[in-house]
């Protein structure tokens, strides 16, 4: 099939970008997203001119690299990531709109591809159990129920892609903080630091610049993994528990 | 080829095997708290290998500096492995011990990985599954609420500790919080989209590195008492490779240049169930966890060119070939016997699907048995990744399957205590040779890049830095602007090239001589004829390579093209080696030496040892120095799975 791209070109983070028009021919419609742009990057680097910029990495929606608006959705019409997204969900002729995720906390580094750290920044002030490396107990030693394990499984299972952040009209990230601080708080190794965790990684989730959550569940909408926006409301209350309580 | 008198000494500790570890423990000199924060370490690569030794060296006090290509080291390629990791618990009473895990991993690699480290590799798995269940890692778990496992390829106990189908997620995003609480401590420096171009040695050690900053373009220099690679495998020589796009062979590459020796470079894993190929623009394969082989029938059709639907095909015209041939092991046979065997029935004209190089996994009788929400708890994710890809739902309809490139078990030579054979540069995880042997078992990656960096580094590059003089080097020391001058010089030059082809194309067409040549089965002609054919291709790459932009900023042709210029080299080196083992074993099959029913032939009179190969420059041939294998605990057999 042939398609019209529009595809937002940004030579760096002070440019100001503008959207640009390629014409893909020939497109399969069991190619990926990402291969039909790496087709078109040959295209313009036979040219002479600069490819297409975005991220990308395993291409099997584990890694969560890669990430695009792609007509006006994050990560496109499949609830799935760029990578596993298949050609064969657009139709000939069609038009595709592709630009970066737009948050004020992720800057844009060059076409497609935008600045993440923030992320990082909130899972260090917080997001993790401190064990050092060989003091460890036996693991069965302590029991974790099913169902609990089952549910910290489901919040872990955030790649991290930042999706939410970039269809939610706050540029909220509360998804992402959610789903570790409730991960670890429904672990019995998580307990011991669970008041001082969430109160510290949202903070520095407002220091970042992220907005509040103003319950639209776009973020859930979006995400390739299906986090659920019920992570939020366990980390609202755990933050509420951990203010009252003066952690 | 030369064969060098030279002798390698892997300072493996005396005593029985048991007691090695403990023994070279002991042994280790160790360097006071006060004064491990006067070192500093740089690890290249944060997965699972990386990510565990940075977190670990800080927390013990060293100096860490971690570089990675990707925006966060959550990213790192470990992420992506599905099934699980091995651990001898024996949780399960089925009689597991550390003894039989240690015995299934020296089969399982053909009797060509090295028993010493083989062993510490399966005492410390234990530790391991410890450590990252008090990480918070999220394993399945029992309805009494002990941890839960299945059983993986190669092995007949259930060893296999898991979190569904992502595994490797969870273990990586339990070390990535581990090296992020480092980073908060202070005791971490990240250096994401970073990658390193050069090593530096200077009065014969290793003392830092030269990187490229990927998003401005400049080239810095980083030095260190000691350099960690951690940089994964190279099993994207071949093109189309499970591995994720980024993964390149440069820095180990670099190494080997600068005089490490690179050890069995011809042992690449064919892993057995991948989603086929489907086109010529395709940029990579999917896997699908070998897990699925434990409900998962594998078949073809009895009769060659028999294009009917699956459903059509009644049960007596099904050949299930795995449990035919080997009906101790069946769907569960190791990765090498379970590839090979499918390459087989398609080479035979039996392959299913459009393109023909496709066999059957098939869950119809699992479902029948256990129900479709039992196998949808189990493997639900790989299913709907599956259907994702192919667009046809696995539930109805059989998965699939063929080979691809997954793992490389070749990689830098290192001793016991992971050092390569330049003072000052370790070597960890998959970038290094020395546990898989010539196969490795499914779910023993993600054991060694932990034990590797949770367990091991930490303790041996101590009594590095304690035996040795303390570095007194700095980045004004003039081998660091000969390996900048090196670094600036190939980025100038691959800019100037301004040939008619992209970096792309040329990866493309060395993959295809290396996947035909030297993948799942070799010979002497056709590796010959790759030796001569693929310096050709390194020739056209310098004269007519089409890099646009500049040094100076987000490049990723500049990118491309490094690496795809390092896999030439690589992959020459590659066919260098199948050549001279004139054997077969695990991974590497010649076709001139198998038995009479197409198995593995090996030649342990002449070919027990480790090849490790040392550069003498791109346009002259390498020499091969040996580290003879000795087995002293287990006897060397003929594999069989039957």
């Amino acid at each position: 099939m042939n398609l019209t791209l529009h595809i937002w070109r940004q030579k760096g983070p002070s440019d100001p970008g503008r959207m640009v028009t390629y014409q893909a021919k020939d497109v399969s419609p069991d190619q990926s997203f990402l291969e039909m742009l790496d087709r078109l990057n040959e295209d313009l680097i036979l040219r002479g001119e600069d490819p297409v910029v975005f991220d990308h990495d395993c291409r099997e929606g584990i890694c969560g690299s890669c990430g695009m608006v792609i007509n006006g959705v994050a990560h496109g019409p499949e609830q799935t990531t760029t990578c596993q997204l298949h050609m064969r969900s657009f139709k000939d002729g069609e038009s595709i709109y592709i630009e970066p995720w737009r948050a004020d906390p992720f800057p844009v580094i060059r076409d497609l591809m935008v600045d993440r750290s923030a992320f990082d920044r909130v899972i260090s002030a917080g997001g993790y159990v401190s064990i050092n490396t060989g003091s460890a107990p036996e693991a069965n030693s302590i029991p974790v129920r099913k169902e609990d394990a089952d549910l910290a499984f489901d919040s872990a299972t955030c790649i991290g892609c930042g999706a939410c952040v970039a269809a939610c009209k706050n540029a909220s990230a509360m998804l992402f903080t959610s789903a570790k601080v409730a991960q670890l708080s429904r672990l019995p190794q998580g307990q011991v630091e669970r008041k001082r965790r969430v109160l510290n990684m949202v903070e520095q989730m407002d220091k970042e610049g992220f907005g509040n959550c103003s319950n639209y569940q776009e973020c859930e909408a979006v995400c390739p993994k299906g986090i659920s926006t019920q992570n939020i409301t366990v980390m609202n209350r755990e933050y509420l528990r951990a203010s009252l309580s003066g952690a | 080829m030369k064969v060098l008198e030279e002798t390698l000494d892997a300072r493996i500790p005396d005593g029985p095997i048991d007691q090695k570890w403990t023994r070279r423990q002991g042994e280790l000199k160790l360097v006071s708290p006060n004064n491990k924060r006067k070192y500093s370490v740089i690890v290249v690569g944060t997965g699972l290998a990386g990510g565990s030794a940075a977190a670990t060296l800080a927390e013990l006090g060293y100096n860490v500096r971690a570089f990675c290509y990707q925006d966060s080291p959550r990213r790192a390629h470990s992420i992506a492995a599905q099934g699980g990791i091995n651990a001898c618990k024996n949780y399960q009473n089925d009689g597991d011990s550390i003894q039989r895990f240690f015995i299934d991993t020296i089969k399982g690699g053909d009797f060509r990985s090295r028993e010493a480290n083989v062993y510490r590799l399966t005492e410390l798995s234990t530790n391991i599954i410890d450590q990252c269940v008090a990480q918070g890692v999220p394993f399945a778990r029992e309805y009494g609420g002990t941890l839960d496992n299945r059983s993986f390829g190669g092995a007949q106990v259930s060893r296999t500790f898991y979190a569904r189908g992502q595994t490797g997620q969870q273990l990586l995003l339990g070390c990535y919080q581990a090296m992020m609480r480092q980073v908060n401590a202070g005791k971490i420096k990240m250096y994401p989209r970073t990658e390193m171009l050069e090593l530096v040695i200077a009065n014969g050690r290793a003392i830092g590195i030269i990187t490229r900053d990927m998003v401005t373009g400049k080239i810095e220099k980083h030095c260190a008492d000691a350099v960690v690679l951690a940089t994964g495998g190279y099993g994207n020589v071949f093109y189309l490779s499970t591995n994720a796009k980024g993964c390149n062979v440069t820095a180990a590459f670099r190494a080997y240049q600068q005089g490490a020796y690179f050890a069995n470079p011809c042992y690449t894993q064919i892993h057995p169930t991948c989603i086929p190929p489907h086109g010529e623009h395709q940029s990579k394969l999917t896997l699908m966890s070998e897990s699925l082989r434990n409900d998962g029938r594998v078949w073809v059709p009895i009769k060659v060119g028999d294009k009917r639907h699956p459903d059509q095909i009644p049960e007596n015209e099904r050949d299930y070939y795995l449990e035919r041939l080997y009906p101790s092991y069946g769907n569960l046979a190791p990765r090498d016997i379970s590839s090979r065997a499918a390459k087989k029935v398609c080479d035979e004209g039996r392959g299913v699907g459009p393109s023909g190089v496709g066999v059957y996994l098939d869950f119809r009788d699992s479902i029948k048995r256990l129900g479709q929400k039992t196998i949808a708890a189990k493997y639900g994710n790989l299913f709907d990744m599956y259907q994702r890809i192919t667009d046809e739902d696995p539930y109805k309809v059989p998965m699939r399957i063929y080979p691809a490139s997954h793992y490389t078990m070749g990689g830098l030579w290192v001793d016991y205590n992971l050092m390569s054979n330049i003072p000052g540069l370790f070597v960890i995880g998959e970038a290094n040779f020395s546990d898989h042997g010539a196969n490795r078992l499914g779910a023993s990656a993600l054991l060694q890049g932990l034990v590797d960096g949770y367990f091991v580094l930490p303790y041996t590059i101590g009594d590095y830095f304690a035996r040795f003089k303390k570095l007194d080097a700095s980045v004004d020391h003039p081998e660091f602007d000969q390996a900048e001058a090196r670094a600036k010089d190939r980025v100038r030059t691959l800019l100037s090239i301004d040939g008619k082809r992209t970096p792309d194309s040329f990866h493309r067409e060395l993959g295809k001589i290396v996947w035909d040549k030297c993948g799942m089965a070799r010979n002497a002609d056709g590796l010959r004829e790759a030796i001569a054919r693929i310096p050709e291709i390194r020739q056209e790459f310098w004269e007519n390579v089409k890099v646009t932009g500049s040094g100076e900023e987000l490049n990723i042709a500049l990118e491309q093209a490094g690496r795809v210029a390092d896999f030439i080299e690589l992959g020459e080196l590659m066919c260098r080696d199948a050549l001279a083992r004139e054997e077969s074993c695990g991974g590497h099959f010649r076709e001139e030496h198998q038995t009479d029913e197409g198995e593995a032939l090996r030649d342990d009179e002449h070919f027990c040892h480790v090849s490790n190969w040392k550069s003498n420059g791109p346009d002259a041939e390498p020499d091969l120095v040996i580290e003879p294998l000795v087995f002293e605990n287990v006897e060397l057999v003929t594999r069989s799975y039957k």
